[in-house]
């Protein structure tokens, strides 16, 4: 059988590599992308503990989903505003976005 | 090795390479393709884990709906030409080096953890997981004010999302 440690070395580039997605791209639909890429990755980690340390215990699974409702609510939420700030300032680039920037 | 451990190595290398090609490239619409395969690499490990259920959801709601929602907002912001030609901010090295360090990181921590060591997994004894999934949901002890709390955290997000993507007249 598949180890434990191989899902969480695999949870956690994943989780990395969305990481320098947020940070570094400039498009604000990468950005959501990249926190998608994030949020699988912690799932990956919930779904592989409940399933190695407590398979009898429905808990795991249920956080999952959870997981998955609030990913859905922020890319609502996320894109909205996307399509807001691209319809006012005509640019999806953070770092022109800066208005609130102290 | 085992069958199942090739699977998850292959699966497990395309999940790394399509998540890499989505940060990096600067087609957007090759982006948000990319993130379907990561997507459904992911769908493959819940099978892989016995969470059929998951995976169906998994399928259904992020290359059903988020994915193409992505798609449908890179279509429509096509005008913003700058951000396709620089596709990284000025710190992107400095992104690069946290993300190493914090994969290190992990992997050190994690490593000195006693069921890091866990090889195979237990059993599952219940005969019908799915139904056990639903009866979780709904059962008064079970986690039905979570699963409330999420519906209505859906609709507000939905609600506030109509809200801000709605076009408004000047001055108002």
């Amino acid at each position: 059988m598949i180890p434990l440690s191989w899902y969480l070395i695999l949870a956690a580039a994943l989780f990395c590599i969305g990481f320098y997605g947020v940070l570094a791209r400039r498009n604000a639909v990468v950005i959501l992308m990249s926190v998608e890429l994030m949020l699988n990755a912690v799932n990956i980690n919930l779904v592989a503990f409940w399933r190695y340390l407590n398979p009898n215990d429905i808990s795991g699974q249920v956080f999952a989903i959870i997981v998955f409702a609030v990913a859905a609510a922020e890319v609502a939420v996320g894109l909205a505003l996307v399509i807001s700030l691209y319809r006012n300032r005509k640019t999806i680039s953070v770092d022109e976005v800066d208005l609130m920037k102290w | 090795m085992s069958t199942v451990q090739i699977v998850f190595l292959f699966v497990g290398f395309m999940i790394l390479l399509a998540a890499w090609m989505m940060v990096s490239r600067s087609n957007l619409v090759h982006s948000a393709l990319w993130l379907v395969v990561a997507l459904f690499g992911v769908a493959v490990l819940f099978v892989l884990l016995e969470a059929g259920y998951l995976a169906v959801i998994q399928v259904l709601v992020y290359i059903g709906a988020i994915a193409i929602l992505m798609i449908f907002a890179v279509m429509l912001t096509r005008g913003d030409v700058e951000s396709l030609t620089h596709i990284t901010n000025r710190y992107a090295g400095w992104a690069a080096v946290m993300g190493a360090f914090l994969l290190f990181g992990l992997v050190i921590v994690l490593g000195q953890w006693p069921a890091f060591q866990t090889t195979s997994p237990e059993a599952i004894e219940s005969a019908n997981p799915v139904l056990d999934l639903g009866m979780a949901f709904v059962s008064p002890d079970g986690f039905t004010v979570p699963f409330i709390v999420a519906s209505v955290l859906l609709l507000a997000a939905f609600i506030g999302a109509i809200y801000a993507a709605f076009p408004r007249k000047k001055g108002e």
